[in-house]
């Protein structure tokens, strides 16, 4: 074991981390506002990724095929919330998980049936040979990092710092007083879907290169997304992309030198259950201080 | 008299659990009236009806002349009521800044004239300049309460309910927000219902008092009349 593997692991790590960010932080955006766990999230990201495939056989440009499967993807959520989970919204937890089981086998079999179960290639709008390529990341790598940078930077500003953005928090912090103040909070749930599947369809046209397209391709990946929502705090939007980094390096790393490539999934679960039993609220997570 | 809001004969129940019962009152633009009543009367039932939360209202509501029974919760609120919820409802994980200005939300004004509002809000609580960019959970309850009431404002509504603005406070703060509801009341004609346990306080405030026993509107009348009532003096003056 060379010091060079071992960066070579932890950056390659980095990389498949991001993809493990956008999917928790995406998992994270809807149970902020809804509390529910979209089981589904995955399903939703590999539907996305087909969009995206179809649009670039049919001979749309890469960066135009992106931009369209991320719109379509937000239209998608917000459709989904409306016409949907909206019927669900007081129904029993049980109810609910049944409900995103159902999405989650549904989306599966479209997907199969719609665009075919066999494996195919999925092209990166970054080239093999492209100058930021190094001995230790590949230019794919390099440029996901990037593109799930820049999503994350996008929806931090705009939380922080938009009326729409601050609006959502405030559905989802409290949404009785967010109707006193004339909050159309539904919409607000459906925008936060909308979000969530355009982080989705990120990552899972990111992550396809390197895990090849099909209708299963995700289902790994919203495992790992768990682990990662989970160790940066369920209810911490920041927690989950900093989750989401540590655990792909954890993966990459433990795999490499620890359980071997055989017992990666399992590390997740281990990650989510060491989680649960030891910091429940994840590394991130805080408790709100309220005087009454 | 035209009335700003007025309420003929409303029912409201939370499930199959009837809590008023044709209850019908109004307030004048520009009036102030007060709500009250023991404990499970219906008090905050009533601002609950008005405002469509969680309750099932059936009867007539009226603001400003037209009806809004049946609206949304938020599109009551887009028509000019504020209402100041019990427990305050403050955003307890946003800032004092961010609170208010979600209060801005619906008035959909300008930043200029959210910067004049702010410096209105902090002249009737000047607590709230020096709390603006601290979380709005860690306010004490005075202060929530106040912000509750600030927030409100920012959407510079006609009618103002307030659920109990006194619970939990200590008294010498509850006449500071009693003496800023009046002032609020005649510098912007902001039309005020109150909903009160303390009914000494209450009486000195507003022009209309309704009382209301087990979902029913008992009595009504001017404060003093109501006063002179030898059951209520018994009853909620303790006299």
């Amino acid at each position: 074991m060379t010091m060079q593997t071992l960066l070579h692991q932890l950056l390659s790590g980095f990389a498949m981390g991001a993809i493990y960010a956008s999917v928790a932080l995406a998992l994270v955006m809807i149970f902020k506002a809804t509390h529910q766990v979209n089981f589904a999230q995955g399903e939703l990201a590999v539907c996305s990724t087909y969009v995206a495939a179809s649009l670039i056989t049919a001979g749309v440009p890469y960066w135009i095929a992106f931009a369209l499967t991320v719109v379509i993807s937000f239209v998608a959520g917000v459709v989904i919330e409306r016409a949907v989970m909206r019927q669900f919204r007081h129904a029993s937890v049980l109810t609910q998980v049944i409900v995103f089981v159902g999405f989650l086998i549904l989306f599966n079999s479209l997907t199969g049936w719609v665009f075919g179960t066999m494996t195919r290639p999925f092209p990166s709008p970054f080239a093999d040979n492209a100058w930021y390529g190094s001995r230790y990341l590949s230019p794919h790598e390099i440029g996901l990092i990037g593109v799930t940078l820049v999503v994350l930077a996008i929806v931090f500003v705009f939380f922080r710092y938009t009326r729409l953005g601050l609006t959502m928090r405030a559905a989802a912090e409290n949404p009785a007083s967010s109707r006193l103040v004339g909050i159309r909070v539904g919409w607000m749930l459906a925008l936060g879907w909308g979000l969530a599947s355009t982080l989705g369809a990120v990552a899972g046209v990111m992550a396809a290169p390197r895990l090849f397209l099909e209708p299963n391709m995700m289902s790994g990946v919203l495992l790992y997304g768990f682990a990662a929502a989970l160790l940066g705090g369920i209810d911490n939007p920041w927690g989950a992309p900093i989750g989401g980094f540590i655990v792909g390096v954890l993966e990459n790393v433990a795999g490499a030198y620890l359980v071997g490539s055989q017992l990666k999934l399992p590390l997740a679960l281990f990650v989510i259950i060491l989680v649960l039993v030891l910091r429940p609220s994840g590394l991130f997570g805080r408790t709100v201080v309220v005087r009454v | 008299m035209s009335h700003l809001l007025e309420l003929r004969g409303v029912d409201a129940a939370y499930g199959a659990i009837a809590v008023l019962r044709g209850v019908s009152l109004e307030i004048a633009d520009g009036g102030m009236v007060a709500l009250l009543g023991a404990n499970g009367a219906g008090k905050t039932t009533t601002l609950r009806a008005i405002c469509n939360m969680g309750v099932k209202t059936r009867g007539e509501i009226r603001f400003a002349g037209r009806r809004i029974d049946g609206l949304a919760t938020e599109a009551i609120a887009r028509a000019g009521i504020g209402h100041v919820p019990e427990g305050r409802g403050t955003f307890t994980s946003l800032s004092v800044e961010e609170n208010l200005r979600l209060g801005a939300y619906l008035a959909r004004a300008s930043e200029r004239r959210i910067a004049d509002d702010l410096e209105k809000m902090f002249g009737y609580f000047p607590v709230l300049r020096a709390r603006f960019h601290q979380q709005a959970g860690t306010l004490s309850g005075g202060e929530q309460q106040m912000l509750a009431i600030a927030r409100a404002l920012m959407g510079q509504p006609r009618l103002l309910l307030l659920d109990e603005p006194s619970f939990g406070l200590a008294p010498i703060i509850v006449q500071d927000i009693f003496r800023i509801l009046r002032v609020i009341n005649r510098e912007q004609h902001t039309s005020i219902l109150l909903v009160e346990q303390n009914a000494r306080l209450a009486f000195e405030l507003v022009d209309r008092v309704y009382l209301l026993e087990t979902g029913r509107v008992v009595t009504s009348g001017p404060p003093s009349q109501i006063a002179a009532d030898e059951t209520v003096r018994r009853a909620y003056l303790g006299q």
